[in-house]
C-alpha cells in the first residue's frame, strides 16, 4: 500500500504495465477493423470525448483572453479577433503586484515547509527519545483537522499580534507566511518520514563511525538521498499555497498585498460582466507557473499524489 | 512570532538551516563522548549558531517589550517561553531531536494547536458583534457612545492645535490656564502659552491650525473627543464650530461599587444580565455588551434556533451529500478512464494523458472562476453556444446549482482519480492475475474479484483523504456560487450550496457582509472538526497506517 513509501515512476511509467486482463495477446499483425473497434478503437474514442471534455474550458478561457471585446458574452464565438489589449490592460491594474505577492508567498512557504518538515521527520526516523511514538500519532491526529477551519481564531490571534508587532499582525505578507509554516509539519512530516525510513540506517552508522556529526549526517548524507521527496512536498506545498483562498483573504485586507486569489475573485465577483476579459487574461498567466512545474515535474507530483496528499 | 522560530536545527557543528549549503566535511573532530570537554571544542557552525541565535533573541526581546508596552501579557508569557525553549534546546547538549523538531513545533503550537484551542474557546462565548470586548472597555465605550451636550455646561473659548498630523484642542480655564489634550491625552494643563483676546494663540510643540484647515478638516474637528481626565465619566471637550469648546458628558452612570449603569435622564438603572449586556427590568438592553462564556447555547442555537437549525440541517446534509457524490463520480470516471488505458497497445496514450489531467494542472481557485463565468445564465458559454441560447438557470436553481457544482467538480477532480487508479493498476501483482485466468475466472471475474478489491485497498486511504477535502472545499462553493441560491426563507445569508465552511465563514461575518458572530461560527467550526475528525479516525483505523509508528 503505496500510502508513505514515494516511488517516482508509480503512474508515470507508461510503457510499463503489466498484468492487464486485455492485454495478452502480443500481436502487432494487422486485426479486422470490427476486432480492432471493440479492442483499440473504442478506447480512442473514449480519449478523445475525455479530451474534450477536459480542454474545452482551457480552450474557452485562452479565446476568451484574445478577444478584444473584454466582456462575457463577447467571449463566446471563439478566436474571433485575436488581439493582446487584455494582457496590455493587466499592467494597468494590480494584477503583477498580486503575481509577485502570490510568488513570494508560496516560494517562501514552500522553502521553509520542507526545511521543517525535512528536519522534524530526520528526527523522528532517526532518533529514538522519549515522546517519539506520542509525537508522530499526535502529528498524524493533527492531520485530520485542517488548519482553515480556525481561521475565526487565526483572525483574532492576528489582530491581537497586531497590537503588539504590526509585521505579525493582519494584512502582512510575513504573518500569512507565518500561518500558512504553521500547517507545515501536520501535513507533510508523515510523507517524508515514511520516505526517510526507506535510507538504510547503515549508511549514518557508517558515517558516524567516521566521526561524522548528526548535523553532518543530515545536511550532506541524509538530505542528498531524500531530494525527491523534498521536491515532492516543496511542488505541493507550493501548488496549495499558490490557490490558497480564504486565509489569504481574512488576512490581507489592503489591495496592494492582495494574493492572485484573492485578487481574482474579487474581478469576478464585482462586474463579472466589464471584467470578464481582464480576469480571462490574468487566469492564462496566473495559471502558466503552476501548469509549467506540474507538467515538468509530473512524475514527482504523481509520486506524491499516489504517497497521499490532495492539491488544494 | 516569525523570525524566532526559524532557528536553526544544526547543533555542536551544523551548518544552520537558513545559512545555505551546508560547508561539506569538515575535518574530522573527536565525538563528545571522546573528548569528554565538548564546550572548548568551538567549530565555526558553533559561531553561526551563536549569531543566529543571538538575532533571534533580539527579535524575541523586541517582541517581549513590545508586548509589554502593549499589555498584551499572554503574547508576553508566551514569547518568554518560546526564547527560553529555543535558548535551552540550542545550548544544550541533552535535546538533540528537539534541535531539529522545534522550528516546525513552535510554528504548529502557535499557529495550529493553539488556534484550534482557542476556536474551541470561541464556540463557548459570545464573541460577535456587540460583545467584542472585555466588560472594562464595554463600560468605557457606553459612557462615551452617550455622551451629550448638557444645557447650560461649562464652555471655553477653543483653539485647534496639530502636532504632526494629530489634533489637538487647546482651551483656556476660567482660571486663564491653558489646557491641552488631544484624543488619546486628557486634557493638562501647559505652560509658556500665549493667550490672546482670551483665546490660546501660540502653545509650545504644537501648531495652531488656521481657519482654512480647519474647514478642510471640519469632519475631524468636529468629531475629535478630548476626554477631560482619564475617568470617562467626567466626559470630554468637543467643539461644534472650532471656536468653542463644550463639556460633554454621558447620561450614563457607571456605578462600579454596584454594578450598574444608570441613565439619569430617565432613572433607568441596568444591571448586567448572563448575556454580557446591560439590561433594564423593563428587558431593554444597551447597545454595547461585552463577550462571556455562554455555555453550549452556540451549539444549541446551531441545532435547534429556527434561524439557524433549519439551514443547518439542510447544509449539513448537501456537505455530505457533495463530499461523497465527488468522492464517487471523480473516482468512477477516473476508474473507467485508467482501465480505458491501461493497455500497452493503445497509441498515444502519452499524449491523451497529458491533455486529460489538464484540469487538475491549474489552480483550482481559477477553475471555480472559470465555470461560474461559463454557466452563467444570461451570457455563459454553455447557454450560449452549447445550449443554443437556452437561458438554463445553472448556477441559480437550487436543483441545478447542486448538480453544477458537483460537474464542475467532477471536471476538476477526475485527473487525479486517473492518476492513482492508473498507478495502483499497474502495480497490481501480476502473478495474481495469471493465477486468477489458471482458475479459469473470465475477464469480468477476475475484474470482479481479484482486480477491483485491490484496487480498492490501495487507494482507499486517498479517497478518504479526499473526501476529507471536499468536505471543506470552500474554495470551488464560494467562487462558483457563493452558496447560493439563497433560501428563500432564511434570515441569515446561507444558499442551497453552501457547504458547512462557507457556512461558517458567512455566519462568522468576517468578510464585513453580516453581523459578526464568531462564538456561532467557532461552534459551528468544532461540529466540523468532530465530523471529520472522527471519519478520518475510523478510516485510518482500518487501514494499516498506525503500523508505520515503530
Amino acid at each position: 500500500m503505496a500510502t508513505t513509501s514515494v516511488s517516482p515512476s508509480a503512474g508515470s511509467s507508461s510503457g510499463s504495465s503489466s498484468g492487464t486482463p486485455s492485454g495478452s495477446g502480443v500481436g502487432r499483425q494487422r486485426m479486422k477493423p470490427g476486432r480492432w473497434f471493440s479492442e483499440l478503437g473504442w478506447r480512442h474514442l473514449v480519449g478523445v470525448v475525455a479530451v474534450v471534455f477536459a480542454a474545452f474550458p482551457l480552450v474557452y478561457v485562452l479565446s476568451a483572453s484574445l478577444s478584444e471585446n473584454g466582456t462575457l458574452t463577447g467571449s463566446n464565438t471563439l478566436f474571433s479577433d485575436v488581439s493582446t489589449a487584455n494582457y496590455a490592460q493587466l499592467s494597468e491594474s494590480l494584477f503583477w503586484t498580486w503575481m509577485l505577492n502570490t510568488l513570494v508567498i508560496a516560494v517562501v512557504t514552500s522553502i521553509g515547509t520542507v526545511l521543517m518538515g525535512a528536519a522534524a521527520a530526520y528526527a523522528f526516523s532517526r532518533f529514538r527519545f522519549s515522546g517519539r511514538r506520542a509525537g508522530l500519532t499526535s502529528l498524524l491526529i493533527i492531520q485530520m483537522f485542517p488548519q482553515m477551519l480556525a481561521f475565526i481564531a487565526i483572525f483574532l490571534l492576528l489582530l491581537s499580534l497586531g497590537d503588539v508587532v504590526p509585521a505579525l499582525g493582519l494584512d502582512s505578507k510575513l504573518s500569512l507566511i507565518c500561518v500558512y509554516l504553521g500547517g507545515a509539519l501536520g501535513v507533510n512530516t508523515f510523507l517524508m518520514y515514511g520516505f526517510f525510513n526507506t535510507v538504510p540506517r547503515e549508511l549514518d552508522e557508517a558515517a558516524k563511525l567516521d566521526g561524522a556529526t548528526h548535523a553532518q549526517i543530515y545536511w550532506t548524507i541524509i538530505l542528498r538521498l531524500v531530494a525527491p521527496i523534498l521536491a515532492v512536498v516543496a511542488l505541493l506545498s507550493f501548488i496549495s499555497t499558490y490557490g490558497e483562498f480564504i486565509i489569504a483573504r481574512i488576512v490581507l485586507t489592503s489591495e496592494s498585498n492582495w494574493t492572485l486569489a484573492v485578487g481574482l475573485y474579487g474581478w469576478v465577483s464585482s462586474l463579472r460582466e466589464a471584467n470578464w476579459g481582464l480576469f480571462t487574461a490574468g487566469a492564462v498567466v496566473s495559471a502558466l507557473p503552476v501548469l509549467a512545474l506540474f507538467l515538468y515535474l509530473q512524475k514527482y507530483i504523481v509520486g506524491g499524489l499516489t504517497a497521499g496528499s490532495v492539491k488544494g | 512570532m516569525s523570525a524566532p522560530q526559524i532557528t536553526p536545527t544544526d547543533s555542536e557543528v551544523g551548518a544552520p538551516e537558513d545559512s545555505g549549503p551546508p560547508q561539506g566535511p569538515r575535518a574530522q573532530r573527536p565525538r563528545r563522548d571522546r573528548d569528554g570537554s565538548h564546550a572548548r571544542n568551538y567549530s565555526p557552525g558553533f559561531f553561526v549558531k551563536l549569531a543566529l541565535m543571538a538575532v533571534i533573541d533580539a527579535l524575541g526581546v523586541y517582541v517581549v517589550w513590545s508586548a509589554w508596552s502593549a499589555e498584551s501579557y499572554g503574547i508576553l508569557a508566551a514569547m518568554l517561553a518560546m526564547l527560553v525553549a529555543a535558548n535551552w534546546v540550542y545550548f544544550s547538549k541533552r535535546a538533540l531531536p528537539l534541535k531539529y523538531i522545534l522550528p516546525g513545533l513552535l510554528f504548529l503550537l502557535a499557529y495550529q494547536i493553539f488556534v484550534v484551542a482557542y476556536t474551541g474557546y470561541i464556540a463557548f462565548t459570545n464573541y460577535g458583534t456587540g460583545h467584542n470586548t472585555t466588560k472594562d472597555q464595554a463600560v468605557e465605550a457606553l459612557l462615551v457612545q452617550n455622551e451629550r451636550r448638557v444645557e447650560g455646561s461649562e464652555s471655553a473659548p477653543l483653539t485647534v492645535l496639530v502636532d504632526g498630523d494629530e489634533l489637538a484642542f487647546a482651551i483656556v480655564t476660567p482660571d486663564g490656564d491653558v489646557e491641552v489634550g488631544t484624543a488619546e491625552q486628557p486634557l493638562t494643563v501647559v505652560d509658556g502659552a500665549e493667550v490672546v483676546g482670551g483665546r490660546a494663540a501660540e502653545v509650545p510643540g504644537y501648531d495652531v491650525l488656521e481657519r482654512g484647515q480647519v474647514l478642510e478638516r471640519q469632519e475631524e474637528v468636529t468629531n475629535l473627543r478630548v476626554p477631560v481626565s482619564d475617568d470617562p465619566e467626567d466626559g470630554s471637550i468637543r467643539t461644534p464650530d472650532a471656536m468653542t469648546g463644550y463639556v460633554y458628558t454621558s447620561t450614563l452612570e457607571w456605578d462600579a461599587a454596584s454594578d450598574t449603569m444608570t441613565d439619569t435622564t430617565t432613572g433607568t438603572v441596568y444591571t448586567p444580565n448572563d448575556d454580557g449586556q446591560f439590561e433594564a427590568e423593563d428587558g431593554s438592553t444597551l447597545a454595547v455588551g461585552w463577550r462571556v462564556a455562554v455555555g453550549f447555547d452556540n451549539f444549541v442555537t446551531a441545532f435547534s434556533d429556527g434561524r439557524y437549525a433549519q439551514p443547518f440541517v439542510k447544509i449539513l446534509a448537501w456537505t455530505f451529500v457533495f463530499a461523497i457524490g465527488s468522492v464517487a463520480t471523480t473516482f468512477l470516471l477516473g476508474l473507467f478512464l485508467a482501465i480505458t488505458f491501461n493497455d500497452v497497445r493503445m497509441r498515444g496514450r502519452k499524449i491523451y494523458r497529458v491533455l486529460m489531467i489538464l484540469p487538475y494542472a491549474i489552480p483550482g481557485f481559477l477553475a471555480a472562476l472559470l465555470w461560474s463565468g461559463l454557466l452563467n445564465t444570461r451570457f455563459g458559454f454553455i447557454n450560449e453556444v452549447i445550449f443554443g441560447g437556452a437561458e438554463i438557470p445553472w448556477l441559480t436553481d437550487p436543483v441545478l446549482a447542486k448538480l453544477s457544482v458537483l460537474f464542475v467538480n467532477l471536471w476538476l477532480g477526475f485527473p487525479y482519480m486517473f492518476l492513482i487508479c492508473t498507478g495502483a493498476l499497474q502495480s497490481l501483482p501480476s502473478d495474481v492475475m495469471e493465477a486468477a485466468k489458471i482458475d479459469g475466472a473470465g475477464r469480468w471475474r477476475t475484474w470482479r474479484s481479484v482486480t477491483l478489491p485491490l484496487l480498492l485497498i490501495s487507494t482507499a486511504p486517498l479517497l478518504i483523504s479526499s473526501f476529507a477535502f471536499n468536505f471543506n472545499n470552500f474554495t470551488l462553493i464560494y467562487m462558483l456560487t457563493g452558496g447560493g441560491p439563497r433560501f428563500a426563507d432564511a434570515s441569515v445569508p446561507l444558499g442551497h450550496t453552501d457547504i458547512l465552511i462557507s457556512m461558517v465563514y458567512q455566519i462568522s461575518g468576517v468578510d464585513g457582509s453580516a453581523p459578526k458572530n464568531f462564538g456561532l461560527a467557532s461552534a459551528l467550526s468544532i461540529v466540523i472538526f468532530v465530523i471529520v475528525g472522527t471519519i478520518s479516525a475510523l478510516a485510518f483505523r482500518s487501514t494499516r497506517k498506525f503500523e508505520e509508528i515503530n
